[in-house]
């Protein structure tokens, strides 16, 4: 039980997939306009990562190891279809806003990299709560960006007005930077910045010391 | 009681165990502002020179005064212009009322006072903000890093404000400064460990995020309902002979009576400037020999490239250097000694890649007309690579020569 507590809180915030590892940043960047996506995204990874993980637990000690990446790829790929079958039959204007990224989800390093790092060497049971439990990191940092992005950028919240803005007669001057996939990277940097400051044992050493080369005599 | 012994009586407070140990920074900056720093050098590397950084820092501040009296001047000049003309009328405001205490509510344009006083009703505000905003970051950082206010901020600050249109909203300025000295210095470790121009990347930050303040022609003349585009913006649309023939001569754009942003028009004002700072090798004359050879190379290039419907094109090389912040940038910018190339061959090639940028940038792209300051932006993130190159060359030669 308890090891089902950490594989799903740990990726939260200390072992954080996009914080912490730094995978997964290229739908970071491309979906998080608006929050609405973005919940969706969330949604498709997350699940994806947790049936593959339990399926590639199931048969991990029938994979022959030299083809294990083409074995995890094929059932990624698989469900990766699934779900984008199931969001074209359901929720169509979103898929098409997502387009390509719920196709890239099969590439995406988080989906992989639990597969080849946790699910080749633990039990289906605990492999699911990882592949949930990475997924959840992945939404948390989504949808600050998405947050952020959408409440500044538009001024609106799941499409809601939450500050009107200027154009519309209201008081809020958009940022239009927001708008911008690189406005991603300040935010997910911001997101390190404030995660590092919380959890010091993530600061890395630094590689050398600049010594400084004066020093304070006293006098004048 | 002097003034020294005064700041020496308080000092005991600052130090280690003192009752303001944290403010400690704020206690340093104004010190070593007043008076030369007791800091001695205590290993090998002694280097005799009476200039230290804070004159440096100092002389680049005096250096942009011509750019800027004669930036608040045209602001004023522009826009009673405007007035005059029925074009335009005074933005309604806490800044129209200072002007009219001050004596300039006529808004005679042939006035010298006048416009002086309308200039720096729009300029000191937002130099104030700048100043004040961007301060208050530094002193912040300082303290929890514990490391010195740097003098670099008196430039950083007002290369920010002289690069802003005049009607810029005092509350972007502060945003802007704001990401400028957090995100593009103080995050990577304070002055001398950035690799941006601090004050470009604020400058950045608000083009993109309110495009509506920062470009169109709306915003170069602080006059109600007056719009009026900068030479570069018509020179955009018609080339050359538009911006003749809406009255700009090259001797206009040259002197500075154009609208632009604050510090920029007047190219013989920062030349004055930068000639200082070349004389007293501050600014490093590579450099801007480096972006003027890239530019002008890169305008007869495209000169002799031609096109039918681009008539940026066809615009020579001393249009270039006139309009826009293409003089500004050259001279306060790109020489800005952290974030450019520190090898004296890579200044070369950085000043090149500055020059061939902008050219590229305001002809070819039809997104923005002015591409000075992306040009350096992206002229910083090369110069790292451009000395490793520049080294590597160097070993290379050297264990050649001993083989």
């Amino acid at each position: 039980m308890s090891q089902i507590k950490t594989v799903l809180t740990e990726p939260l915030f200390s072992k954080n997939p996009i914080a912490v590892q730094i995978l997964g940043i290229c739908s970071a960047l491309a979906v998080t306009t608006s929050l609405q996506v973005t919940l969706v995204m969330c949604l498709a990874l997350t699940s994806v990562t947790a049936l593959s993980n339990t399926g590639i637990a199931l048969i991990r000690n029938h994979i022959p190891n030299n083809i294990r990446i083409i074995v995890q790829m094929t059932i990624i790929a698989s469900l990766v279809i699934v779900v984008d079958q199931v969001l074209k039959a359901f929720a169509y204007e979103i898929s098409k806003q997502l387009s390509v990224f719920v196709g890239l989800i099969i590439t995406n390093c988080i989906v992989m990299g639990r597969a080849e790092a946790f699910a080749m060497k633990n039990g289906p049971v605990l492999s699911f709560f990882d592949g949930i439990g990475n997924g959840l990191g992945y939404s948390v940092v989504l949808i600050t960006v998405a947050v952020i992005r959408e409440l500044f950028g538009a001024g609106k919240l799941l499409g809601f007005e939450i500050l009107p803005l200027v154009t519309d007669g209201g008081w809020y001057q958009s940022n239009g930077l927001l708008l911008l996939p690189p406005s991603a990277f300040f935010i997910i940097g911001g997101f390190i910045w404030v995660l590092r400051t919380w959890k010091k044992d993530q600061v890395e050493e630094s590689e050398f010391k600049i010594l400084p080369n004066t020093e304070h005599s006293g006098g004048h | 009681m002097g003034l020294r012994s005064m700041l020496d009586s308080l000092e005991p407070h600052f130090l280690k165990g003192g009752k303001l140990e944290k403010m400690y920074p704020l206690y340093e900056a104004i010190d070593t502002g007043l008076y030369s720093p007791p800091s001695v050098t205590n290993n090998t590397a002694h280097v005799r020179d009476g200039i230290d950084l804070k004159r440096i820092m100092i002389t680049v501040w005096v250096c942009t005064f011509p750019a800027m009296f004669f930036g608040m001047y045209n602001i004023g000049l522009q826009a009673n212009d405007a007035i005059a003309a029925g074009a335009g009328t005074p933005l309604e405001g806490w800044r129209e009322m200072l002007i009219a205490m001050l004596g300039g509510g006529a808004h005679d344009a042939s006035s010298l006072w006048d416009n002086m006083v309308f200039g720096a009703a729009y300029f000191l505000p937002v130099y104030a903000v700048t100043f004040i905003v961007g301060g208050f970051w530094e002193v912040l950082f300082a303290t929890i890093r514990k490391h010195e206010v740097n003098e670099g901020f008196f430039v950083t600050s007002v290369l920010f404000a002289l690069t802003l249109p005049p009607t810029i909203p005092l509350w972007q300025v502060a945003l802007g400064i704001s990401f400028g000295v957090v995100i593009g210095k103080e995050i990577f470790g304070g002055t001398g460990k950035n690799f941006l121009n601090p004050a470009l990347t604020g400058r950045a930050f608000l083009f993109f995020a309110y495009p509506a303040q920062m470009s169109g022609n709306a915003v170069w003349t602080a006059a109600d309902g007056y719009t009026g585009a900068t030479a570069l913006g018509l020179a955009a649309e018609g080339g050359v002979q538009n911006v003749v023939e809406s009255g700009i001569t090259w001797m206009d754009a040259f002197l500075g009576f154009v609208p632009g942003s604050m510090g920029e028009v007047s190219t013989l004002a920062i030349m004055i400037g930068g000639a200082v700072l070349l004389v007293m090798n501050i600014a490093s004359w590579r450099i801007v020999a480096g972006v003027m050879i890239g530019m002008v190379a890169m305008t007869l290039l495209l000169n002799a490239v031609g096109s039918d419907t681009n008539p940026l094109f066809a615009m020579p090389w001393y249009w270039h250097l006139v309009v826009g912040g293409f003089a500004f940038g050259m001279f306060f910018m790109a020489t800005d000694p952290v974030s450019a190339s520190m090898t004296n061959k890579g200044k070369w090639f950085f000043g090149a890649l500055i020059g061939v940028m902008v050219v590229m940038i305001r002809v070819i792209n039809p997104a923005y007309p002015e591409g000075m300051m992306l040009a350096i932006l992206f002229a910083n993130l090369f110069s790292p690579l451009i000395d490793h190159f520049v080294v590597q060359a160097n070993v290379k030669r050297r264990v050649a020569r001993v083989s």
